[in-house]
């Protein structure tokens, strides 16, 4: 039978009912599989023309606008970008193709740490054995504050905090790898919620089955309620991990900034100091946890109610 | 520590010897022993009370079924011995053995009870003959193949060896329903407890999944059933019992509870069903 009830279950109604002489021949014409073909001719015609339209709008506003020369030639000069692209060490110029590969290493090796370690700090926020409650504090506070600081702020405070403490294996490493420490603290954080999710999002008659069978806690997580939950939170991982391929990026301030800082240091003679991130990372964390907070909150709830009847196994 | 105790109860010998032909039913029960026991348990979910001092016996290879109308408790009562549920006030004795004391391991305790629910609960990320050996393998600490060994000959056994490479979004619910109970016999449980494992079903799949409780019933397996349908609980049960607003109201052998129940509230409730054409 056709659905009934919406505009669209009526029309598919009249349509597939029309029966072979019912109603005069024409009287549906109007919006039936005949102008739905020419629909479909006229509107590529549109779609043509107006693309092309646009496409010209915007050549024209580069060609005609009053800074356009100028930006052409510092944004698409081909000799630049070429040198660019290839460096030239004689005029002390990096190569921008090396740094994209530099990038992408550190983007792996982020991302295989950040997996790894996301993973374990959802799972211990899941584990309701009470012997792991302050690792269970720990994961909460750890995922609040990291969630909440800008990772630029997070950057710099491992790119200049690390090496400051004078300990040693930890404050002579390069700028790689507190880049690297950097996005993985800061990400870890993201990456736990999404896992979260995806564990809660799995049935508790799920987890009530395992229980059932005498599966341990920990073997009901690790057998059936993760691999459910990884496989939903595949795609929202992606698109972190497009984030974090992007925000490698900002690693590279650490040398710049590092400079400009000697540079002051030399000028004033002062020591330069950097409580002015530490001022940013609390303002920012008065309004990201409490934002945080309230996400659970929600969370929970919706948890909450989908467990109605069905038991409180965890 | 009384956690020794209840794994020696259990545990021993009767569940370290599979049979290879089929699974020995009826489980690990010391001869003449209650296998379930409920002693005036009360359960309450906030102000709630669901289960307001239930006592029930359960004799080795009988089968119990527990009806009554929606929301009497029958759920909870199944989810309590499984200890899915914590109990308020009260005792469950398993084999005479406490389960609801502290300091017992619960999961040693699942092991040797096996649960079906309503809406089957198949892991469906699993294929079908994985989902029974899940338990075997990582529970029990059987070896892979001695488990799928085990698992295929049950299968067989159900009429269901064709579908064990099957994940359970291609079986029909009848099907489901008939491996989450081979899922549960799997780990050689000393009793099944059923909860309305038909409910679900379209009225035509009905009788296969029946016909498998049928069959254990007839291989002495214990079982604790909560059911709707009155026919089958009339044919099977070696006692019935009616439950209302979290009590047990009346029990008996069926022939009793269904032609002549003595409390009035079991006459009015089989009287909506007789009138409802479903006895
Ligand atoms: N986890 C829970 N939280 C709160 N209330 C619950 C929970 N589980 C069950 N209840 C309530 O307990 C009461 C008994 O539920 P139960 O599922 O045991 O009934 P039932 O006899 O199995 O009913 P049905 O025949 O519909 O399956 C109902 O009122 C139900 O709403
Ligand atoms: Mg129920």
């Amino acid at each position: 039978m056709p659905v009934r009830g919406s505009r669209e279950g009526a029309d598919l109604d009249e349509q597939t009912l029309l029966a072979p002489g019912a109603p005069p021949p024409g009287s549906f014409a109007g919006n039936g599989r005949g102008s739905h073909l020419l629909g479909g001719q006229r509107a590529a015609a549109v779609s043509t023309v107006s693309t092309v339209v646009f496409i010209g709008a915007v050549i024209a506003l580069f060609v005609f606008a009053p800074g356009a020369a100028a930006v052409r030639h510092t944004f698409f000069n081909p000799q630049q970008m070429k040198q660019a692209f290839l460096g030239d060490p004689s005029k002390g110029l990096y190569s921008v193709g090396k740094g994209l590969i530099l990038n992408i290493e550190m983007f792996l090796i982020a991302e295989v740490l950040i997996l790894f370690c996301a993973l374990v700090i959802a799972v211990l926020r899941q584990l309701r054995n009470p012997v792991l409650f302050p690792f269970r504090m720990l994961a909460v506070v750890y995922t609040d504050v990291f969630r909440g600081v800008p990772l630029i702020i997070v950057i710099y405070g491992i790119g200049f905090g690390a090496p400051a403490l004078y300990i040693r294996g930890i404050s002579t490493q390069s700028d790689f790898v507190y880049g690297i420490a950097a996005l993985v603290l800061s990400y870890s954080a993201y990456v736990a919620e999404v896992y979260r999710a995806g564990i809660n999002s799995v049935h508790q008659s799920q987890v009530a089955a395992a229980r059932s069978l005498g599966l341990s806690q920990w073997k009901s997580l690790r057998f059936v309620v993760l691999p459910q939950a990884v496989r939903t939170v595949i795609p929202p991982l992606l698109n972190d991990f497009i984030s974090l391929q992007k925000d490698t990026a900002l690693v590279s301030t650490l040398g710049a900034v590092i400079e400009a800082n000697r540079a002051a240091q030399i000028d004033s003679s002062t020591l330069f100091v950097y409580s002015s991130y530490t001022v940013a990372a609390l303002l920012f964390l008065c309004l990201t946890i409490p934002l945080a907070r309230f996400t659970d909150r929600l969370i929970a709830r919706d948890v909450s109610r989908r467990l109605a009847g069905s038991g409180t196994v965890r | 520590m009384s956690e020794p105790d209840v794994t020696s109860g259990f545990g021993g010998p009767q569940l370290g010897g599979p049979q290879p032909g089929g699974p020995q039913l009826g489980g690990p029960a010391p001869a003449g022993q209650e296998a379930v026991r409920l002693e005036d348990v009360h359960k309450s979910f906030g102000d709630l009370e669901v289960l307001r001092g239930i006592n029930l016996s359960v004799a080795p290879h009988k089968v119990i079924c527990l009806i009554g109308a929606s929301g009497s408790g029958k759920s909870t009562l199944l989810r309590c011995v499984n200890l899915l549920e914590p109990v308020n006030r009260g005792r469950i004795l398993l084999w005479g053995q406490d389960v609801t004391a502290p300091g017992v391991d619960e999961n040693a305790v699942r092991r040797h009870i096996g649960i079906v629910f309503q809406a089957f609960n198949l892991f469906p990320h699993m294929t079908v003959l994985r989902n029974i050996t899940l338990g075997p393998t990582r529970v029990l600490g059987v070896a892979r193949d001695e488990a799928e060994e085990a698992g295929h000959a049950l299968l067989v056994r159900f009429g269901l060896s064709e579908k064990q490479d099957d994940y359970p979004d291609r079986l029909s619910g009848g099907q489901q329903q008939r491996v989450a109970i081979v899922r549960a016999l799997a780990m050689k449980p000393g009793i099944m407890l059923l909860d309305e494992v038909t409910s679900a079903l379209d009225p035509e799949l009905v009788s296969e999944v029946l016909g498998v409780i049928r069959e254990l019933a007839a291989a002495g397996m214990t079982m604790l059933i909560a059911t709707h349908e009155m026919g089958f609980a009339r044919d099977i049960a070696d006692r019935v019992c009616f439950l209302d607003e979290g009590v047990i109201l009346e029990e008996g052998p069926p022939r009793q509870v269904f032609t002549a129940p003595v409390n009035g509230r079991t006459q009015q409730f089989l009287r909506r069903i007789v009138d409802a054409g479903r006895l």
